[in-house]
């Protein structure tokens, strides 16, 4: 199958360890994965500031490195959700995947072969769990699923705790984690103390932009705890 | 006035304070989740709810003109108010002509919404809000920071010292049985002297004229029942088209609200009572507006309940204060704008969009993506803060071109350094991510 592998901005920039996971991991599961060499952004940043309408060139940019594919598989909810939900182009909206519903629901893999012997606490996203259904949610009355949990459930030794709040935002929302920086950091940090009640090494999710905002949040701390991409686990030999 | 993000920040100070708000209210968000969860038909009944509110905006007109005519014939006085103005100018008709000075009121959004007590107090008429929480809040002369839970922002150490002054009760006492009995002595004698009492309005039946008023205190009927004159205040949006939808409301408002199955008081004012008046004040102000605009049109929904506050990360750790309007939360964030756009035009940005209030929401209005919404018609108008436009246009050219795009990275990561300073928002708290040498497409292009 060939797929075009969509690497956030900030991702390339910062994490890229993200991105070469999500490579490594799709080569591996029988992907032919293709770099579009000349991608940036999805143009979610201007967009949730209220500037939609300024990001005309970011999507003719992106419709120009993706369109030729049928599979386009990001590691990030959010991005993915902005595209599925904003861009112009059908055929975009259409194609593109965040990269664990694309494992559980397009390769539908049922086995892996990874170790990640460490107590792990759970970060729940709110666009890739409430925007693209990645898992149910606390607020609606439905039978629990989570396609984050079912991937975990295939490495060997890991050992998943949720937080209190399984499923409250972290806080990072964007430009809102400058704007409202007194709000957004009180949310994380009240994030942080329900995993540090679980004694966890860990905090793992499928968005590294709330990674992001945690992880700074734990080294202005000084923990020890460590954040961690969802496919940096599943590739993890 | 301080901009949401300011004001949070002042409230974040007392972070202890700020725990407990956000636990408060949490704890009321889990009772809603267990009331919720042991109806099977939960989700059903949040769609119908949502069915029957389109259906009855689809056709408000009709309505609203069927159930003035049953309410006529009822014997209630039907007014109608463009906008607040007209709205206080009807209601203190009302009370001028039966020379009232003193009269009271229970819990109605609306009024806050127009400021009656205010436009009143300036006629020379003192309203006593008889609602609990709301009394409170009067007293200190401030605004209810929640429309469920008015004083939800305070402790009982607060209400002990706010009732000491105002009530005389002794100094250092905040045994809530003892500050509410008090309380209750107090409005049992306004309650028994008013001639006039106002009251909100929860629903109005279309198909017959009456409509009904759900409070936990009952202090809505203690008014109505002894005052010679009830004033209704509602907005056009309460309206619905049958008595039987009361079935699938008030089965989801308490549930949404407090966790209750149903408000204690659940009372349906049908007609007035021999030698009573009733009038019921139907107001727009802003609410036609609302509906005329596909995007925003089925905000009016709302049946108040609250529940999006509740859930509201945001919420929960800013305070209703913060949102400085009579309805805060992420429902108040998304119907402020419709009255003033530059005045609340922070508001829309106080959430992160994590979608939990769309998810809670009874009537299953799309609260995020309005906000979403409301965020582009703000920034189209112009009113962004200074700087922001200038910054999203850079960024925005940045991200079109592929080779500026890349040579802008590559001199981020090199001097990232420089962003570790205070005239960073995002350093004041948290450390930047370390940067790596070498870009993802970097490492990618010599694999």
């Amino acid at each position: 199958m060939r797929v075009a592998l969509f690497v956030p901005c900030y991702i390339d920039q910062f994490y890229p360890q993200v991105a070469v996971a999500s490579l490594e991991l799709l080569e591996k599961l029988g992907c032919e994965v293709v770099v579009p060499k000349d991608q940036t952004c999805c143009g979610q940043p201007m967009a949730n500031s209220g500037f939609a309408s300024s990001t005309a060139g970011c999507d003719a940019n992106f419709t120009n490195n993706f369109e030729g594919f049928d599979y386009i598989v990001g590691p990030s909810g959010s991005c993915v959700l902005h595209l599925k939900e904003h861009h112009p182009s059908e055929k975009i909206r259409n194609s593109v995947y965040e990269i664990c519903e694309f494992l559980t629901d397009v390769l539908r893999i049922t086995s892996l072969n990874a170790k990640f012997p460490h107590r792990i606490g759970l970060h729940q996203s709110c666009h890739g769990q409430r925007g693209l259904r990645l898992s149910s949610m606390s607020e609606r009355n439905e039978k629990p699923f989570s396609k984050l949990e079912d991937l975990l459930g295939l490495v060997e030794g890991v050992e998943i705790l949720k937080p209190e709040r399984a499923d409250e935002c972290c806080g990072f929302g964007g430009t809102f984690c400058v704007t409202e920086e007194a709000v957004s950091v009180k949310m994380g940090q009240d994030r942080i103390k329900e995993h540090d009640a679980n004694a966890v090494e860990y905090i793992v999710g499928a968005d590294t932009s709330c990674l992001m905002h945690m992880e700074g949040i734990l080294r202005r701390q000084g923990s020890k705890v460590q954040v961690k991409h969802i496919v940096e686990i599943l590739n993890h030999a | 006035m301080l901009n949401h993000a300011e004001a949070s920040e002042k409230f974040i100070a007392d972070a202890e304070r700020t725990d407990w708000h956000d636990e408060t209210l949490w704890f009321v968000r889990e009772k809603r989740d267990k009331a919720s969860k042991v109806l099977p038909e939960w989700e059903a009944l949040r769609e119908h709810a949502s069915l029957i509110k389109d259906h009855t905006l689809a056709n408000l007109h009709d309505y609203l003109v069927a159930f003035e005519a049953k309410a006529q014939a009822n014997g209630i006085k039907v007014h109608w108010a463009a906008d607040a103005a007209e709205h206080n100018a009807i209601v203190h008709g009302i009370i001028a002509a039966q020379g009232t000075q003193v009269l009271v009121k229970s819990k109605s959004m609306l009024t806050e919404e127009c400021h009656l007590n205010d436009y009143l107090a300036n006629k020379g008429i003192e309203v006593i809000d008889t609602d609990l929480g709301e009394r409170i809040v009067q007293f200190r002369n401030e605004a209810p920071s929640h429309i469920v839970l008015p004083a939800i922002h305070l402790k009982k150490e607060d209400v002990g010292e706010t009732f000491h002054q105002h009530l005389g009760t002794p100094k250092g006492n905040k045994d809530p049985q003892f500050l509410t009995e008090a309380a209750r002595q107090h409005l049992r004698g306004h309650f028994l002297a008013s001639e006039v009492a106002i009251t909100g309005v929860n629903f109005a039946v279309a198909e017959t004229g009456e409509f009904v008023v759900c409070t936990n205190e009952g202090n809505a009927d203690m008014g109505a029942h002894l005052a010679k004159v009830h004033i209704a205040c509602m907005g056009i949006e309460k309206i619905i088209p049958k008595r039987d939808d009361l079935a699938v409301f008030l089965r989801l408002l308490a549930r949404s609200a407090t966790g209750q199955l149903i408000t204690t008081y659940s009372s349906h004012f049908h007609k007035p009572r021999e030698g009573q008046e009733m009038h019921i004040v139907l107001l727009d102000n802003g609410r036609t507006r609302q509906l005329a605009d596909p995007k925003y049109k089925n905000s009016l929904k709302c049946i108040r309940c609250a529940a999006c506050f509740n859930t509201c990360p945001v919420y929960r750790r800013s305070g209703g204060h913060s949102y400085h309007q009579p309805v805060a939360g992420p429902i108040g964030s998304i119907l402020a704008p419709n009255f003033d756009k530059k005045a609340n035009a922070d508001l829309p940005f106080a959430s992160t969009l994590c979608g939990s209030c769309s998810n809670v929401c009874p009537v299953k209005i799309n609260i995020h993506e309005q906000l979403w919404f409301w965020r582009q018609d703000l920034m189209a108008e112009g009113l962004a803060p200074a700087g922001k436009t200038i910054g999203m246009k850079l960024m925005a050219f940045t991200l079109a071109h592929p080779v500026i795009y890349r040579l802008g990275g590559s001199l981020m990561r090199r001097f990232s350094g420089v962003l570790n300073s205070r005239l960073n928002p995002w350093y004041k708290q948290r450390e930047m991510p370390v940067a790596p040498k070498a870009s993802f497409q970097e490492w990618y292009k010599n694999r």
